[in-house]
């Protein structure tokens, strides 16, 4: 009995892209609550970049401006970091985050059962319909992120324009910027790809009975 | 290997679902050999045990008891990519519910079945649109299966079964969600293959509009072989049914 069965490569791309593509409001759904969470992340972390950014000149007037607008500094002060208060919610926000993830997919395997089942019966392999789930999280999430953490920085770009002044764009750390957007991306992608962890298991593992199943 | 080797033989397989405490005894021994070639329906009332024989041939699912051989080849000795291998290139299923993959369009979904035995690009689109020729819907070959009849879509379903010219097609009542006419155009279509690429084909169905072009029907009742009729026997049980209906 012979026994090679491929997909390749560039192939799975090609259907997760189309899967993502036909069940559009169902991957929005998904993408969603990671397009928010991320989007918190990336605020806090570029909102901080700026705070940096004005410390970094030395200047009473920004350092006035910066406790009036509640960051905990002691005089003298020349950087602030994220406080452990910040930090509890952002880790609160992105376990929520993979929670809706978690379940999102989980209801998007469920709805796929047939399609599942009828790939097998044609001769997928357990490891074939895993890397389409990745695949499709993966793509998700770095679409999702990168939405996320442009328009969290965004926003906290804009309201430190409006809350210290143009002069205070001039001072950020564009650096310190980037690094902030890209580690939301990065963060991004390893929370959708956790979150389809279980449901791609789940789907992998199917039988191909199931697709037989006459009832909807 | 003898003259008269059996593409298919069912022997003596059991199977019993648990349902909490209640077992449910769906097939209580069955034995069943097949030549390459033939076309053979499995008829029953529902419940009989139709699909779950249908499953153990296919090697969806495995015996409680007892052994399916294809090819003399024992189905429950395979590993995963084995039964992968078999299922791709070997076995061409089709469904009451049709099961054609959503988000693919008729072509797509024919090729799918050869991605998997390793063949791509231009050869498949070739050998998919003249496997959507053959059954009559090369001009829909870019249709999503929303935009196809219940009857258009189990065409899809009959030229993707065959992508990797399979030795067996299995069909599980093809025509149990179609009307009359097409289900019959999807039987004689069925028939068309078995006798133009002498596939052997394994339909299970209650419908009797198969058993004119059947060369054999198993009769199961109960989860057991009632009888098995050749064509020219047929006729007399075709005679009852006609003084009972
Ligand atoms: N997965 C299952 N779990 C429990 N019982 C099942 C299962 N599949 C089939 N059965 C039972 O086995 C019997 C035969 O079912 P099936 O093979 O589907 O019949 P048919 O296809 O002839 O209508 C039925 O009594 C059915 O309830
Ligand atoms: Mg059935």
């Amino acid at each position: 009995m012979h026994r090679l069965v491929v997909l390749p490569f560039r192939k799975s791309v090609e259907i997760a892209l189309k899967s993502i593509q036909v069940r559009f409001f169902r991957s929005l759904v998904t993408t969603l609550s990671l397009v928010l969470a991320i989007a918190f992340l990336s605020f806090v972390n570029v909102g901080n970049d700026v705070a940096n950014g004005l410390l970094a000149t030395g200047h009473g007037e920004w350092f006035r401006l910066l406790v009036d607008a509640g960051y905990d500094l002691s005089p003298g002060d020349l950087r602030v970091d994220s406080s452990p208060k910040q930090r509890w919610i952002v880790i609160l926000s992105l376990l929520v985050c993979v929670v809706g993830i978690i379940n999102a997919q989980l209801m998007a395997v469920t709805e796929r059962f047939r399609e599942i089942g009828t790939m097998k019966c044609l001769g997928a392999l357990d490891r074939f319909i895993l890397r389409l789930f990745f695949l499709e999280a993966g793509l998700q999430g770095i679409i999702g992120a990168l939405a996320g953490a442009l328009l969290g920085g965004g926003a906290a770009l804009l309201s430190a324009w409006l809350r210290y002044g143009v002069a205070a764009i001039a001072e950020v750390s564009w650096g310190g910027v980037l690094a902030s957007l890209g580690f939301a991306v990065v963060a991004g992608c390893i929370l959708s790809l956790i979150g389809v962890f279980y449901p791609a298991l789940v789907a992998a593992r199917m039988q191909p009975v199931e697709a037989m199943r006459v009832e909807q | 290997m003898t003259t008269d080797s059996h593409i298919v033989r069912v022997a003596g397989v059991t199977k019993s679902f648990q349902l909490g405490k209640l077992t449910v005894d769906a097939l209580k021994g069955i034995d069943l050999e097949i030549s390459a070639g033939e076309y053979i329906s499995i008829m029953g009332p529902s419940g009989s045990g139709k699909s779950t024989l249908f499953n153990m041939i296919g090697g969806l699912d495995k015996p409680t008891a007892g052994k399916v051989y294809i090819d003399e080849v024992d189905v429950s000795q395979l590993d995963a990519y084995e039964l992968a291998w078999l299922r791709c290139r070997k076995i061409g299923y089709i469904f009451q519910t049709f099961n054609i993959i959503q988000v693919m369009t008729a072509l797509e979904n024919v090729t799918l079945p050869m991605t998997f035995a390793g063949i791509g690009g231009d050869e498949a689109v070739d050998r998919g649109m003249a496997l959507l020729e053959t059954v009559g819907l090369a001009d829909r070959f870019q249709h999503k299966p929303f935009e196809l009849s219940g009857g258009q879509q189990q065409r899809v379903a009959v030229a993707r079964a065959l992508a990797n010219d399979p030795a067996i097609i299995l069909a599980d009542e093809p025509t149990g969600n179609l009307d009359l006419t097409t289900g019959e155009e999807i039987i004689a279509l069925l028939k068309e293959l078995s006798s133009d690429r002498q596939v052997t084909v394994i339909s299970a169905t209650h419908d009797f509009k198969m058993l004119n072009v059947s060369d054999r029907v198993v009769w199961i009742r109960d989860g057991r072989v009632d009888k098995i009729e050749n064509r020219d026997e047929l006729s007399i049980s075709i005679g009852e049914i006609g003084t009972r209906g």
